[in-house]
């Protein structure tokens, strides 16, 4: 079940989005792309994914092109959150975990073994579903902690704090207690800590695993700008459970269903043309709430 | 100007506590209960104060549990025999340690003198009244012997547990089934061990150093198993947080799960210390015991604690049974600190 209109983002490395998808890719925005910084986009070729013998995902083929955001949509259980942890070999953390195909980043495939794994979760970082602040730390080490763990070096800390934190929309709530522990914030300002982290090791990609699953609405929207800000310098892959979220924030929206057996991709178009046009009956029925 | 504040009327109540009606009743009934107990140690052939506390606690129950039935029911009834049951259950536990506690404390602050904290007993013989001599060469003794097995252990028990928790290798199952069962094995069998082992094949000598090596054999489960429990309530959000932002396991390992769990893992090495801090068998076998300072960890022999205690009861003359008091006093006053310290710590939030 790979996607007709794959074709068409091969294309997309260049510096504007194809004028046949343009159109429909809303007018909202789309704005000039800087793909050095961005690489090439991250690609998956036919993917599956196992957990034992249980067969959770199969044969997912995907492009997200450098510059946009992608949503993966469909109920649970589809293999979503699967996929999205495929991306950035998050997959091989669960003791049972295979999986078969290839995600390719910048030409190379991630999985090939003598490709560093550490290196590749420096380009494509995570948000998970809940806010995971490390509690050792204060806000400022929160964000710098990746720094550490990479064992990267940076020339002036205090300058990439400042600026990961006005990107994840947290500077003016956080400035004056950059010391205090990451614990001492509000579930939605923790969450957005999370991303100011994954920033500060400056990724390509960013995975969002349902990253507002646990918000309220305020924090939501919040995050949502955050999200909004950031594709202009990064490839972003959302997953998630709202499809009103999907269709503010997404430039492509990918529709994921499990009819008993694995999860597989039904139908992936262009956000307003999955919600107006889906070609597929099943997509239909779970974008107009008729089931899921 | 006077505020009004509104409904000043009205008061907090608790309608869902005893009032003060059933409380009367309730005194009533035990009243009632330790009479008629008394009467059936009086006219039956029960006598002494057990055959007291189980007929009271027998009428006690009969009495309360038909009370409720009466008045809510069998159901409730069942509610109100069962809390009397845990409640009695409570007393008995209590009853050993209470009086431990106090035949201790009686017994032996009588020796408590300040000298008793820095002599030693190389001097006196067990017939000088308890206020010549001391216990310090047995805190020396006490404090070496924990510190070097801590050596030992710490590092050995929390790598244990780290094996366990984050590396689950293929031998977790059979290396926890091990650290369980060696949490129980006799002290004296880690003392005969190191005996046999070390001290006669190669040493030829108690000292210290030995002691310590059979005490960390006992410490290491209890640092493993308490470590593992710690380290299994990280939640595991953070280890794939850590990874998701470039870090090697190990570096996640390092720099989030364990200073995340540091004070549960400092409680782990309090609990460890409690563990070994009153074992006597081992220090009888190879650290040799003395009755006076030693300084070298690695010649002769060494006192402490325990062995200062089960020498001065066995001397058998009263001034030194006195003596040996005292010094359960000592060692309990220690141990006690010690769980203290590792309560306080272990209560804090894991990951506070």
């Amino acid at each position: 079940m790979t996607t007709e209109n794959n074709g068409d983002q091969e294309n997309m490395e260049t510096t504007t989005t194809p004028s046949s998808l343009s159109s429909v890719a809303s007018a909202s925005k789309r704005k000039v792309v800087n793909t050095k910084a961005m690489g090439t986009g991250l690609e998956a070729r036919g993917v599956h994914a196992w957990f034992g013998n249980h067969h959770a995902l199969a044969d997912v083929s995907l492009d997200f092109a450098a510059g946009t955001v992608t949503a993966l949509i469909g109920p649970s259980g589809c293999g979503k959150s699967t996929f999205i942890r495929t991306l950035n070999r998050m997959h091989e953390f669960i003791p049972s975990a295979a999986m078969a195909g290839q995600v390719i980043l910048d030409g190379k495939d991630i999985y090939d073994p003598s490709i560093d794994v550490t290196k590749i979760r420096l380009q494509i970082g995570m948000v998970f579903q809940k806010p995971n602040p490390f509690p050792s730390m204060t806000i400022g080490e929160n964000v710098l902690s990746g720094l550490k763990l990479a064992q990267l070096k940076t020339e002036n800390k205090d300058d990439l704090l400042e600026e990961c934190l006005v990107k994840a929309g947290l500077w003016n709530e956080v400035k004056d207690r950059l010391n205090a522990h990451g614990g001492s914030l509000s579930g939605g300002q923790q969450q957005r800590l999370c991303i100011a982290r994954s920033l500060a090791v400056r990724p390509q990609v960013l995975l969002m695993d349902e990253p507002c699953s646990a918000l309220d609405p305020g924090s939501t929207l919040r995050i949502e700008e955050t999200i909004e800000e950031l594709s202009s310098s990064m490839t972003i892959v959302i997953v998630t459970h709202n499809m009103q979220q999907a269709a503010r924030v997404s430039d492509y929206t990918a529709f994921f269903l499990s009819d008993g057996g694995p999860g597989q991709m039904i139908e992936m178009a262009p956000t307003s043309e999955i919600f107006a046009r889906p070609r597929d009956k099943r997509t239909e029925n779970y974008v107009t709430g008729r089931f899921g | 100007m006077t505020t009004t504040t509104p409904f000043q009327d009205i008061k907090p109540q608790r309608p869902w506590q005893a009032s003060t009606k059933d409380k009367s009743v309730t005194l009533g009934i035990f009243i009632l209960s330790v009479a008629l107990a008394y009467g059936v140690v009086l006219f039956t052939g029960l006598s002494g104060k057990l055959g007291m506390f189980s007929s009271f606690v027998f009428i006690f129950v009969f009495i309360n549990s038909g009370r409720s039935y009466l008045q809510f029911g069998s159901a409730m009834a069942k509610d109100s025999l069962v809390n009397i049951l845990v409640a009695v259950g409570t007393f008995l536990t209590i009853i050993p340690i209470a009086s431990i506690l106090f035949e201790v404390f009686s017994k032996g602050y009588k020796g408590l003198y300040p000298g008793l904290f820095y002599r030693d007993m190389s001097l006196n013989s067990p017939n000088d009244p308890a206020n010549v001599g001391g216990l310090g060469h047995a805190i020396l003794g006490t404090v070496l012997l924990v510190s070097i097995a801590l050596i030992f252990s710490v590092p050995i028990g929390i790598l244990t547990a780290l094996y366990l928790t984050e590396i689950r290798g293929k031998f977790s199952r059979p290396i926890r089934f091990l650290v369980q069962a060696m949490s129980g094995v006799p002290s004296i069998v880690a003392g005969l061990f190191i005996l046999s082992a070390i001290l006669y094949p190669i040493t030829k000598n108690n000292s210290s150093f030995l002691g310590s090596l059979a005490l960390a054999i006992l410490m290491i489960p209890t640092v493993a198993r308490t470590s593992e429990e710690v380290l299994n309530l990280i939640p595991n959000d953070l280890r794939e947080a850590g990874v998701a932002l470039g870090g090697t396991q190990w570096r996640t390992v390092a720099m989030i799960v364990v200073p995340a769990a540091k004070s549960g893992l400092l409680t782990a090495v309090i609990l460890g210390i409690a563990r070994i801090a009153g074992e006597t068998a081992p220090i009888l076998l190879v650290a040799g015991g003395g009755d006076r300072y030693n300084y070298n960890p690695f010649n002769g022999p060494m006192g402490s604690l325990p062995h200062f205690i089960w020498n001065s009861f066995r001397s058998g003359t009263p001034e030194s049974t006195a003596r040996a008091w005292t010094g359960l006093l000592v060692l309990l006053v220690i141990v006690f600190v010690l769980f203290a310290i590792a309560r306080f710590f272990g209560n804090r939030k894991v990951g506070k």
